[in-house]
């Protein structure tokens, strides 16, 4: 038991900060543009595609640097050249830009790269068993994605409360007028850090391609749930987004690990009722119910409590 | 209304052609080429356009050429729906899948419905993988066919050959969430305990179909139950990530599976270093021994880059080519009478037959085990460049393979 609480308490961490990763840029660009931004799993996908691509062609070390930049640039651009004309027409217009390009680059994606996964496989360097608990391996690898995604964190919590960039930034969220005044160019503000922004996302791909899937649906299945991590960490709220994201980590995976359902509880049915969908519910475990789950904390948080855990405004 | 013109020419085009042997015969493949069924559907349309043109390469079936029209479902019951309509409406009269029996009880319904409302205008829908076994029991269809032995038949088979494992103690079952991974589950709980009652079942898990990247809380449940045997019925992804994420968490078990040769599967085994600890059953292996089924394999390797993944969809393609031989006519309705009960010899040799009463193949299956090949002479043929290839461990002939069916046909 102590074996499975150790182990899926460090999946579900690591599961966790990648959220985290991609959460991260998604809630400060709302909070900015006050655009929630669907095509930002989609510069998580391209992020992994690109680390593949140019993992054949230079190595895995370049490829970690150049293709999080390059999803920065392909970001930058998207805010320059579309949300940025499309936004005097109103968040509305903003938002279908992002929701069509969402589509554009999955279909752009299978185009270039097919349909099925791509063998995109953890660098040689980090194939190993890095600790043994309990006669269970743990991957080196997957220890290199959470040390990667802390020190991101740490990057990012220390640029925006300590250096003058980051007092800028807080203040354009807020105050996009009064910074303007005092003379900053409020647009090339926004456009770094919808950069910043996807380049997170796209460094989230480029780790997680090999240890998860690289295929192009990859955006699809992650998308949603990045929303209810913003949503339940309070639209805008970095430590918000930070700890939604464990929380969700660690629900998924902790309730994978569980068995019980309510038939273990409270008995089993009395079999002269037959099968019928009451004995469906009846023995249906956490387990399989755990993809559902963050899905019903989001509706719950949206009833209870609209602005989220640490969030401030409704919206 | 340009969609109605097309699908009106494509309707005069059959209507005009049916008595010329130009006319292609179209098998419409309703399978996943996207999302996670896209690696094993890829590799389906592949065999299939191999099979064709060898088919073509020989004047065809009857002088018909047969082409592949690839139609994607992405694993979805209401888009194969549609893409079935779709193919019926450009004059396909013989449908093919195989990858999820949500799709294929939905594919059945559909071709008994649409053959009850428009007669004359029949479409066949011949099954190559979709084993769930109530599609030949108390859903069967006289419009359906299944050349792949039902989930039921192959676990049996297997927990014949587990029951002389002594060293199988605890069994942990790990399935996808529908009706194929809920039969397997079932059937291996019963067998298991009709057979070895002294085997203890450590856990029973249904996971999301297609759905989960990273298996490796199921694996760290697996490793906490004890099990020292893993079955279970995952296909395609589902499969290749479960073993990768085991591979990369040291579990070793024994792991008794359907479709462990699936894309990606073999080059997961080979990194769980489970030397013949990994074992299949299948209708066919490639180092079968059998010369015709290992020159072909020798030929398809080199054109598709893929292993013959699938000898049944061989069987079916050449036993369709048999059956119309045999009503001397490519119409649907005399090519199901001719398949009724037909027999024939199977890629991988031996006898099998078309049951009339519920339309099931039978045939010989075998149970491969997945390790480093000795003789390089009597088998040559790996998997996916790992080095490793299946052997065959066990035998089960046509006879030994049969179960009983429920199926009431409604005969037309």
């Amino acid at each position: 038991m102590a074996e499975l609480i150790v182990i899926s308490t460090l999946n579900g961490v690591l599961f966790g900060m990648l959220l985290f990763l991609l959460s991260s840029g998604l809630t400060v660009i709302f909070s900015m543009m006050g655009v929630l931004n669907f095509a930002h799993a989609s510069f998580y996908m391209l992020g992994a595609f690109f680390g593949y691509q140019l993992t054949r062609w230079i190595g895995f070390w370049p490829a970690l640097v150049l293709a999080p930049l390059l999803v920065g640039a392909v970001g930058m651009a998207v805010e320059r050249y579309g949300l940025r004309n499309t936004h005097k027409h109103g968040h509305v217009a903003e938002l279908l830009l992002t929701f069509g390009l969402a589509f554009a680059i999955e279909e752009i994606v299978s185009m270039i790269w097919g349909k099925s996964p791509v063998d995109y496989r953890v660098p040689a360097v980090l194939d190993f068993p890095a600790f043994t608990i309990f006669s269970t391996n743990y991957p080196a690898y997957k220890i290199f994605m959470l040390v990667v995604s802390v020190v991101i964190f740490i990057a990012l919590l220390v640029t925006l409360k300590r250096t003058r960039v980051g007092l800028i930034v807080q203040a354009a969220l807020t105050h996009p007028s009064m910074v303007g005044h005092l003379g900053h160019n409020v647009g090339r503000v926004f456009m770094l850090v919808f950069g910043v922004g996807s380049a997170l996302a796209g460094l989230a791909g480029v780790i997680a391609g090999p240890s998860l899937v690289t295929q192009s649906d990859m955006a699809a299945l992650l998308g949603p749930i990045l929303f209810v991590v913003i949503v339940f960490g309070g639209l805008g709220s970095l430590p918000g987004a930070f700890i939604a994201s464990l929380l969700i980590g660690l629900i998924q995976t902790f309730a994978v690990a569980l068995n019980g359902s309510l038939a273990s509880v409270f008995g089993p049915l009395d079999p002269s009722l037959g099968p019928s969908p009451l004995t469906d519910i009846w023995n249906v475990t956490i387990a399989q119910i755990a993809p559902i789950l963050p899905y019903l904390l989001l509706v719950l948080v949206l009833i209870f409590r609209p602005m989220g855990l640490l969030g401030t405004r409704e919206s | 209304m340009r969609k109605l013109i097309v699908a009106a020419t494509a309707a005069l085009t059959v209507l005009g052609g049916a008595a010329s042997a130009q006319e292609t015969i179209k098998i419409g493949y309703i399978d996943p080429l996207s999302g996670g069924g896209a690696s094993v559907g890829e590799g389906g349309l592949k065999t299939f356009q191999y099979l064709a043109d060898e088919l073509n390469a020989k004047g065809g079936i009857l002088g018909h050429k047969v082409e592949i029209v690839p139609l994607d479902n992405k694993t979805n019951p209401q888009e194969s729906l549609v893409q079935a309509q779709k193919a019926v409406d450009a004059g396909v009269h013989y449908i093919t899948q195989g990858n999820g029996s949500s799709v294929g009880a939905a594919l059945e319904d559909f071709v008994t419905k649409h053959n009850s409302r428009n007669p004359g205008k029949e479409v066949l829908y011949f099954n190559y993988a979709a084993v769930d076994p109530s599609m030949t029991n108390e859903k069967c269809s006289y419009w359906h066919f299944r050349w792949d032995a039902n989930s039921d038949i192959k676990m049996e088979a297997l927990t014949n050959y587990m029951k002389g494992q002594p060293s199988i103690k605890k069994v942990y079952l790990i399935n996808m969430d529908y009706s194929f991974g809920q039969s397997v589950r079932t059937a291996a709980r019963k067998m298991l305990g009709e057979k070895r009652p002294d085997i203890q079942v450590v856990g029973d898990e249904l996971h999301p179909m297609l759905k989960v990247t990273d298996f490796s809380p199921y694996i760290a449940k697996i490793k906490a139950s004890g099990a020292d045997t893993v079955v279970t019925g995952n296909w395609g992804q589902d499969f290749a990530l479960l073993l990768k994420a085991a591979a990369d968490a040291g579990l070793k078990v024994n792991w008794y599976t359907y479709y462990a040769g699936g894309a990606g599967g073999p080059t997961a085994i080979k990194q769980t270093g489970l030397e013949n600890q990994v074992f299949q059953i299948s209708e066919g292996v490639p180092n079968s021994g059998n010369k015709a089924a290992m020159d072909f394999e020798k030929d398809f390797r080199a054109k598709t880059g893929i292993s013959v993944w699938y000898p049944r969809a061989v069987n079916e393609m050449r036993m369709f080519k048999a059956a119309a031989e045999k009503a001397n006519s490519i119409d649907p309705v005399k090519v199901a009478a001719a398949l009724e009960g037909m027999k024939f010899d199977v890629f991988d040799g031996g006898e099998g037959f078309m049951r009339k009463d519920d339309h099931q193949f039978f045939q010989p299956i075998y149970i491969s085990s997945f390790g480093s090949l000795a003789d390089k002479a009597k088998e040559p043929f790996d998997e996916e460049n790992t080095g490793w290839g299946w052997h065959i461990v066990s035998k089960i002939e046509t006879d030994q393979t049969m179960l009983p069916t429920t199926c009431n046909m409604k005969r037309p």
